[in-house]
């Protein structure tokens, strides 16, 4: 396939290496932070940088199925957001905290 | 086309109306049903035979109807046909006709019995596997049939199913079978493979076309396993310890299944095989040995058995002893002979049994009848009948067709035909003792003797008229275009007039010990001690068996088997299984912490892990 450059002849590489760091913000959130909010945010950024590729290599491919890819991983976050922000708030009612350490009793 | 399916189906339509609806059904309707299919059934045999000739000098030729292919594979062609011959037409007419009178009269003896659909559905299927295997072309339709009856036998031996004797009974009869039928279906397997076909008209036209000189050794091996087959069915030494046992099933029962047709099923089988067994002089020798010594023995313990029914059941392993005597000496008519007067003097034993038994309330011990003749006159005169019959009195039909039967055995070997003679006399001592233990002198028991009932005393009239005038039929020489009749021969005076006298002379010695001097019988007991024990206790054969092969099979199956085998081996595996899983699940539940952060670190490490591993293996390329 014949390589096209990108309008603003902004590397591919960038978008990879922006996807690449916004991932390891994430997934660093996710191992050392301890409220559940944040937790929860830092779910959604590690999906953000999977679209993010996604969306990088169906343009340089011409290719839709990125796109479609990403619209999906879209929808299933929305879905997740609601279902976790509920969780989020019950655990809130019942136990008063929202430490991610102390809701451990699902153990053994 | 005669439609000879619908004989069997008939009863077994019967079996299936009071196997499943017959909890709902009135006693009327289950008579009807029960009775009815099996009447229906004679009917349709009388009239298919008529129509076949089978009563004006026809049916030389065997009838064959061909249903369908049952089994095809390779050469081996297998299809459901129904026959008649000759020989098939007599034996439908004593099954159907004797299984009819047992029907009706059982509807008088099982009257106040529990189970009464239940009973009657057994005995519907008893009557469609008989007729499959005596109506069957083939040697697979024939074992169905065989093994069928082998299940009923099982079923209304154990009817009474709350009792452990009569379950106990049950599992030896369907057991010490299992031996015989084993040794037939490998017979079957040989049959197969020399002859590959398992129909009667191409096996035994094959047969029949085999130089009769050098008669190859497998054809011995044929008829000897057949001979096996038959010796479990038919309760000839070594397998006949079944049959007395069997005893412990109702009456009619024992009339039907175990004196007048199933154990003669052996004897039939034999008869059919005879162009095999023709060519194997060793196995006829064999067949005639073992059915002199059935004969002799069985006889030698009947004497001093004291339950009624035990009585007949050793005297009817006996009978069938000289069944096996007739085949084994060449006379296969003389035995289809005695199979047809047997069946008709010892179901009429068996069904006069029962009728003192019902008479008694339930009581089978001899020492505790007498005098019943003033009490139940119509039983009385029935069983007289009947004894005559068997004891061989002159002109009764137990007469001709043992006489056919020993004139064959001296024309094959001189001392046969002694042993067999004093057999006879022996018989004709223990049925007459028997009789008059029960009919004369003073009764001994405490019960209310009463009359049956007519239904039960019909058919037992029909029997007793037959057993007096059943000789005349002349089975022979209607037999003759099947098994061609031996000439005219000559017994020396001595031999006939012996021959004619030895029934008179077991029955005067019966009454000279039982009725003129009763004391005679305990001083030759006390006279003989050793041997009156060895017999009183039948030789001590059920317990021989037990301890040379009951006990250590069921030792062996409880120690290696069980103990060893099942809950060491497999049960070990098992649960070793189980085991191990706990085991690991011990190790991995300490991952389980809890905290989500620590999941999460295992989920990184892990993709590190795999992209490490995928970079050194270059699976990325």
């Amino acid at each position: 396939m014949p390589e096209i450059p990108l309008p603003q002849s902004v590397p591919l590489a960038w978008y990879l290496i922006l996807s690449a760091i916004l991932f390891t913000l994430g997934v660093a959130g996710f191992l050392f932070r301890r409220n559940v909010i944040t937790v929860f945010i830092s779910i959604e950024l590690m999906l953000n940088a999977v679209n993010l590729s996604f969306v990088t290599f169906s343009y340089k491919f011409k290719q839709v199925d990125g796109h479609i890819f990403s619209f999906f991983v879209m929808v299933v976050a929305a879905a997740e957001a609601a279902v976790g922000l509920a969780i989020i708030l019950t655990i809130f009612k019942n136990r008063q905290t929202l430490e991610i350490d102390e809701v451990s009793s699902l153990k053994n | 086309m005669q439609q000879l399916w619908l004989i069997p189906l008939l009863p077994l339509a019967g079996f299936a109306l009071n196997g499943l609806f017959g909890r709902r059904f009135s006693k009327t309707v289950i008579n009807a049903v029960a009775v009815g299919s099996v009447l229906l059934a004679f009917l349709w045999v009388l009239k298919s035979l008529s129509a076949l000739g089978a009563f004006s000098g026809g049916l030389e030729q065997t009838h064959v109807e061909h249903y369908f292919t049952w089994i095809q594979s390779g050469a081996l062609n297998i299809s459901v046909d129904f026959a008649v011959d000759r020989l098939t037409a007599v034996m439908l007419l004593i099954v159907t006709g004797i299984g009819t009178l047992i029907h009706i009269y059982a509807v008088g003896y099982m009257a106040h019995e529990e189970g009464y659909y239940r009973f009657f559905a057994y005995l519907n299927l008893f009557m469609f596997f008989m007729l499959t295997l005596v109506l069957a072309q083939n040697f697979l339709l024939l074992f169905v049939g065989w093994e069928g009856v082998g299940l009923c036998s099982y079923l209304l031996i154990g009817f009474y199913f709350t009792e452990k004797y009569a379950t106990d009974a049950g599992n030896k009869a369907f057991i010490v079978n299992r031996i015989g039928d084993f040794g037939f279906s490998l017979a079957i397997f040989l049959i197969g493979i020399h002859f590959s076909s398992l129909d009667f008209g191409t096996v035994f036209s094959q047969a029949k076309a085999l130089p009769i000189e050098t008669s190859p050794g497998w054809i011995t091996a044929i008829a000897l396993l057949l001979l096996v087959g038959a010796t479990g069915k038919s309760a000839q030494i070594p397998l006949y310890v079944w049959l007395p046992d069997a005893m412990a099933g109702p009456t009619p029962v024992s009339a039907l299944i175990h004196a007048a047709t199933m154990v003669t099923a052996g004897v039939y089988m034999i008869a059919r095989s005879s162009s095999i067994f023709l060519h194997s002089p060793v196995a006829l020798n064999v067949v005639a040995v073992i059915g002199l010594a059935t004969a002799f023995f069985a006889a030698t313990i009947g004497l001093l058995q004291n339950d009624i029914k035990k009585v007949f059941a050793y005297s009817t392993v006996s009978q069938l002893g000289y069944m096996f005597l007739g085949l084994g000496t060449g006379a296969f008519s003389a035995g289809i002979f005695h199979v047809m007067t047997h069946a008709f003097f010892k179901a009429l034993l068996f069904l006069g049994a029962g009728s003192v038994i019902h008479a008694l309330s339930g009581e089978q011990d001899l020492r505790k009848m007498g005098g019943l003749a003033k009490k139940i006159p119509i039983t009385c005169v029935v069983l007289l009948c009947a004894s005559v019959a068997i004891a061989g009195v002159p002109f009764t039909s137990g007469y001709f067709s043992k006489d056919l039967i020993l004139e064959s055995a001296y024309e094959y070997a001189p001392w046969m035909f002694w042993v067999g003679l004093f057999t006879a006399g022996m018989t004709a001592f223990y049925v007459f003792r028997a009789f008059f233990m029960a009919f004369t002198g003073e009764y001994r028991g405490h019960h209310h003797p009463h009359e049956s009932p007519f239904v039960m005393w019909g058919p037992l009239a029909i029997l007793a008229a037959l057993s007096l005038g059943g000789g005349f039929i002349n089975i022979p020489k209607y037999l003759e275009p099947l098994f061609p009749l031996a000439e005219e021969s000559k017994l020396p005076p001595l031999a006939s007039y012996s021959l004619l006298l030895v029934g008179l002379v077991g029955i005067a010695l019966a009454y000279l010990m039982y009725v003129a001097a009763p004391k005679l019988p305990e001083s030759l007991a006390n006279a003989f001690r050793p041997v009156y024990t060895l017999i009183y206790n039948k030789y001590f054969i059920d317990e021989a068996y037990d301890s040379a092969v009951v006990n250590p099979v069921i030792d062996g199956s409880r120690s290696l088997l069980w103990r060893t085998i099942d809950a060491g081996a497999i049960d070990g595996t098992v649960n070793g299984v189980g085991k191990t899983a706990r085991a690991m699940g011990n190790v991995l539940r300490h991952f389980q912490s809890g905290y989500i952060r620590s999941y999460a670190g295992w989920v990184v490490a892990g993709a590190i892990l795999v992209v490490i591993v995928m970079g050194l293996t270059g699976v990325t390329r």
